[in-house]
């Protein structure tokens, strides 16, 4: 077994768990407080990136384009929230899903109509560009390693705020017993505005953050969404912890199955039937996991404990 | 004679104008609108079989394209094979053999997928569907054999008895005959003992329970009915196209079927042809006019959605019904 590969592979898988994690946490937060099913978290994540791209042209400094372009897609969350959201929060979910799905469309045309039907390359300042070389032989991107950085303190911030602050307390209380906390005279209408514009910078970030890497383009928010709701199934819906989890879980499993999978399976059978299973198998890996895990634990690993 | 309401008059013209129009338009030169048609009823009878457990089952299922898709992979495989060989097993184009093969398949995946996924409940079973849905797309996307993401072209119709089903009028038949005959046994199950436990079971489990019936049996023979009928509107798909790709069970088509079933009426036997033939007409007449109507479509998505309770049937109903 080739070690260094291995550990590169386990690094990547470690970024794309994170970077599955930033929108996951989002669409949990969202669920947990208001339980609302937003499937258009996945367009938001596309309009963060192309946002920041445009941004990044116009700027000449990538850095500088997401700390103006965050604050921008929280105001566009902070807009879907008020204009559309808002109307459907006391719906049912298939009204959730419906709704969320016609905003889809809406964001994703109008994205095609702004930043037209081609991606947009993200270029990234020198320092970024390069790679680095963790140990003999294991060479990385540095943005890759940025991400998995930004990753990491983005979770642990997320943890600190809904554990540690007066807001956090207000979300988790809200996430219990939404009419108590009106009751008590919270504000209860701004607190889930803010906490959607929280979830749409979450989603935005990581759209960012993908930018340089995939460019941003009209698609990506259906592919990503699907696996963030894989995510937030495994880890139990509402649940932050579940969320982080469940992301570096899929993240690391999908990864590796897509680079391994077809040494693995070449043990036990010919090299062109490997050549051939592979693939498909490893495109249902994660889906096989998260059956996998419903059929013992049909809430998944953390169930909300409330509700 | 026979006492109609209105919803009754609604399904009656609904399905006549259905049966007439497309043929006199075809006889008339206008090729282009049999298309339509054939599409749309076909559509609308993945729709009516999506309204027997979404609207009567009170099961949301978000990975109902699925089943279409297989259902025409079920035509397109076997009529790939008995073109450039190999898979002696199934490599054939006998259309019964891709008939049998559509609703087996569909049959065996919406067991194997219910089956786990009727163990949850409520938004759980929205989101496991859709990624059930998004396998079996994953699945056929990285199937290079069958040319993956760029689908495969089917060379050669299914071969049915009696039946020519490169004659768009003949096509067309089938497909309207088929959709009677689903949307008469779906009211048929509807109204039978198993119907009623399992809208019982939608109303209320526990009760259900209670009276000594087990709703995840029920629930479960009820998707796999559903999951059989979509795959067959699959087969028909596959014969209509001639071309089938990993895009057919897009989560996004499953989306559309939903929203079909919801703009017509949930519950209601004309509701999902009635959604399907809105939503095929608006498609066709929008996009038309803009390479951006995904646009305005969106909106009025959304405002069907915030506006419109119990879908276009609902309008028809008069008091009391």
């Amino acid at each position: 077994m080739d070690y260094t590969l291995l550990i590169v592979q386990m690094l990547n898988g470690l970024q794309l768990g994170l970077l599955l994690f930033l929108v996951a946490s989002g669409l949990t937060l969202v669920f947990g407080i208001l339980d609302f099913v937003n499937l258009a978290h996945g367009s938001i994540y596309m309009v963060g990136a192309f946002i920041c791209a445009s941004l990044t042209l116009w700027l000449g400094n990538f850095l500088l384009a997401v700390v103006i372009a965050l604050p921008l897609t929280g105001a566009v969350g902070y807009a879907i929230e008020v204009l559309v959201a808002r109307r459907l929060y006391d719906k049912d979910h298939l009204d959730h899903v419906l709704g969320t799905f016609g905003l889809i469309l809406v964001l994703d045309t109008l994205a095609h109509m702004i930043w037209g039907p081609a991606g947009i390359t993200v270029p990234l300042p020198a320092w970024l560009d390069g790679q680095v070389e963790i140990f003999d032989g294991a060479v990385i991107p540095t943005f890759r390693l940025l991400i998995i950085a930004v990753g990491l303190a983005v979770a642990g911030g997320l943890f600190w705020l809904v554990n540690y602050t007066k807001l956090g307390m207000l979300i988790r209380a809200g996430a219990s017993n939404r009419t108590m906390v009106a009751a008590l005279g919270v504000d209860i209408q701004t607190l889930f505005a803010l906490v959607f514009a929280l979830g749409a910078m979450l989603a935005g970030l990581a759209g960012m953050l993908i930018a340089p890497i995939t460019t941003a383009s009209i698609g990506m928010g259906g592919q990503i969404i699907i696996t963030a709701f894989v995510v937030i199934i495994i880890g139990g819906i509402g649940s932050m912890k579940g969320a982080f989890i469940a992301a570096l879980l899929v993240g690391v499993i999908d990864t590796m199955g897509r680079s391994f999978l077809d040494s693995g399976f070449a043990l036990f059978m010919s090299r062109d039937a490997a050549e051939t299973a592979a693939p498909a198998v490893s495109a249902m890996m994660i889906y096989i996991l998260m059956a996998a895990i419903l059929a013992f634990k049909p809430q998944g690993l953390f169930p909300p404990k409330v509700r | 004679m026979l006492k109609m309401n209105k919803t009754g008059w609604v399904t009656l013209i609904g399905m006549a104008a259905l049966a007439i129009l497309p043929p006199l338009l075809l006889l008339n030169g206008q090729a282009f609108y049999m298309d339509l048609a054939t599409r749309l009823v076909i559509l609308a009878i993945a729709a009516v079989s999506l309204n027997l457990i979404l609207g009567f089952g009170g099961l949301v299922s978000f990975g109902h394209a699925a089943f279409i898709g297989l259902g025409a992979y079920a035509v397109g495989i076997p009529a790939y094979h008995s073109m450039w060989g190999g898979f002696d097993l199934i490599a054939s184009s006998n259309g019964l053999l891709h008939l049998a093969l559509a609703v087996g398949v569909s049959a065996l995946f919406a067991l194997i997928t219910g089956a786990i996924s009727l163990r949850t409940k409520g938004v759980y079973f929205i989101m496991i569907t859709m990624a059930f849905g998004q396998m079996a797309f994953f699945l056929f996307q990285s199937l290079e054999a069958y040319n993956g993401d760029d689908g495969l072209t089917i060379d050669l119709r299914s071969e049915l008895p009696f039946l020519n089903l490169d004659e768009p009028m003949q096509l067309y038949a089938l497909s309207y005959g088929s959709l009677v005959l689903v949307m008469l046994l779906v009211r048929m199950i509807v109204n039978s003992r198993f119907g009623v436990v399992l809208q019982g079971s939608k109303g209320n489990a526990e009760r259900m329970v209670t009276l000594g019936y087990n709703p995840y049996v029920y629930r479960l023979t009820a998707y796999v009915i559903s999951g059989a009928i979509c795959g067959y509107a699959g087969f028909l798909l596959g014969n209509f196209t001639t071309f089938i790709s990993p895009d057919m069970m897009h989560w996004t088509r499953s989306g559309e079927l939903m929203f079909m079933v919801i703009l017509g009426g949930v519950s209601t036997m004309f509701g999902p042809v009635l959604g399907a033939s809105i939503f095929i007409l608006l498609e066709e007449v929008l996009s038309s006019f803009t390479t951006y109507w995904h646009l305005p479509f969106g909106l009025m998505l959304i405002g069907v959605v915030l506006f419109i309770r119990g879908g276009l049937m609902g309008l028809f109903k008069g008091k009391g019904e």
